[in-house]
C-alpha cells in the first residue's frame, strides 16, 4: 500500500482539513441557532458555552489550514508548466483541463472561482468566532449582531461547499499526481 | 455546572460591529482583487507574490491585509461604543455579495464584456 507525497497532501487538505471544516458546519450552524435563538430557555452553562467557543476555534483553524494548504502546497502542483515537447499532460492539471474544450470549462469556472471564493470561509468564520467569544450568551441582546454571524456562518458554509465540490470534481477530471511514493504497508503477490 | 445568564454586562456593540464590517471588507477586497488581477494584466503581473502560487498569491495577502488592517482600525474606532448596528451589518453583507459576485468567474467575465 503506497501513496505519493502529491496525493497524501491533497487527501490532508480535502479530506483532512477541507471535508472536517465542512462537516463541522452542520454542528456549528445548529449550535450558533440554538444559543442566540429568542426565547431559548437559560439552559446553556458555562461549560457548553465554552465548547461552543473551542469548536469554533478548531473551525478556524481548519479553515486556515484547508486554504493555505491548498493555495501554497497543492495549487503549484496542479498550475505546474509542462516543460517543451511534453506530450502526456497527466502530472498537469492545469494544462490538461485546458487542452480540451470538454474539460477547459473546469478550469476556467470551477477551479477559477474554487480558488478565490474558498478564502471568503476563514475570514467569516474567523469573525463569527470572535463575536461569539466576545459576546457568549449575551448576543440574545444583539439582534442584528446575531443575524450578521448566522449570515455570514451561511456564506462560510456556501464558500466552503462549492470549494469542496469543484475540488472533488478537479480531483475526478485532473487528479494532482506525482512525487515520492511513500510506503504505508508491504503487502504480497498474490 | 451553573447555568449562565446572558451576562457580560452592558457591553457596546462597537467590538462586534467592527468584526463584522471588517469581514465585509476582507470579503469585497478579495473580490475586487480577483477581478482586478483578471481584467487588467499589469495588475495581475503585480500580484504575483510568489511565482508558484501566481496572481492568487498577492489576491489573498493583500485581501487579508486589508481584512486586518480595517479590522484593527474600525475595533479602536468603535470598540468602546454602540452604534446603529443595523446599517453596519447591511453594509457588511453587501461588501460579502460583492466579494462572492467578483469571485464568480462568469460574473467578471459579463464585468469584462467577454
Amino acid at each position: 500500500m503506497e501513496i505519493t507525497t502529491h496525493d497524501f497532501w491533497t487527501v490532508l487538505h480535502g479530506m483532512g482539513f477541507g471535508a472536517l471544516f465542512m462537516l463541522a458546519f452542520s454542528g456549528a450552524l445548529a449550535e450558533l441557532f440554538r444559543i442566540s435563538a429568542p426565547g431559548v430557555p437559560a439552559g446553556v452553562t458555562d461549560r457548553e458555552q465554552k465548547l461552543v467557543v473551542f469548536y469554533l476555534i478548531v473551525m478556524v483553524l481548519l479553515a486556515w489550514l484547508t486554504v493555505f494548504s491548498g493555495a501554497y502546497v497543492i495549487y503549484p502542483w496542479y498550475r505546474a508548466v509542462p516543460p517543451a515537447g511534453v506530450v502526456d499532460l497527466a502530472d498537469y492539471p492545469r494544462r490538461l483541463l485546458l487542452s480540451s474544450g470538454h474539460t477547459s470549462e473546469w478550469h476556467n469556472v470551477g477551479m477559477e472561482w474554487k480558488e478565490h471564493v474558498a478564502w471568503i470561509a476563514p475570514i467569516a468564520i474567523t469573525m463569527v468566532a470572535y463575536v461569539t467569544m466576545k459576546y457568549g450568551r449575551a448576543i440574545i441582546r444583539y439582534r442584528d449582531l446575531r443575524k450578521a454571524v448566522l449570515g455570514f456562518a451561511v456564506a462560510a458554509f456556501f464558500a466552503t461547499g462549492v470549494a469542496g465540490a469543484f475540488g472533488a470534481f478537479l480531483n475526478k477530471y485532473a487528479p494532482v499526481r506525482g512525487g515520492a511514493p511513500i510506503v504505508i504497508m508491504q503487502g504480497e503477490k498474490e | 455546572m451553573s447555568a449562565i445568564d446572558t451576562g457580560q454586562g452592558n457591553l457596546p456593540n462597537g467590538p462586534g460591529a467592527a468584526a463584522i464590517l471588517a469581514a465585509g471588507i476582507g470579503c469585497a477586497a478579495l473580490g475586487i482583487l480577483a477581478f482586478a488581477g483578471d481584467a487588467v494584466q499589469a495588475i495581475g503581473k503585480g500580484l504575483n507574490f510568489y511565482n508558484p502560487v501566481g496572481t492568487l498569491s498577492g489576491v489573498t495577502t493583500l485581501a487579508i491585509i486589508v481584512w486586518l488592517a480595517s479590522w484593527l482600525v474600525l475595533a479602536r474606532t468603535w470598540g468602546s461604543r454602540s452604534l446603529a448596528i443595523n446599517r453596519v451589518t447591511g453594509i457588511a453583507f453587501a461588501l460579502l455579495v460583492v466579494g462572492l459576485l467578483l469571485t464568480f468567474p462568469p460574473f467578471m467575465d459579463l464585468l469584462q464584456g467577454k
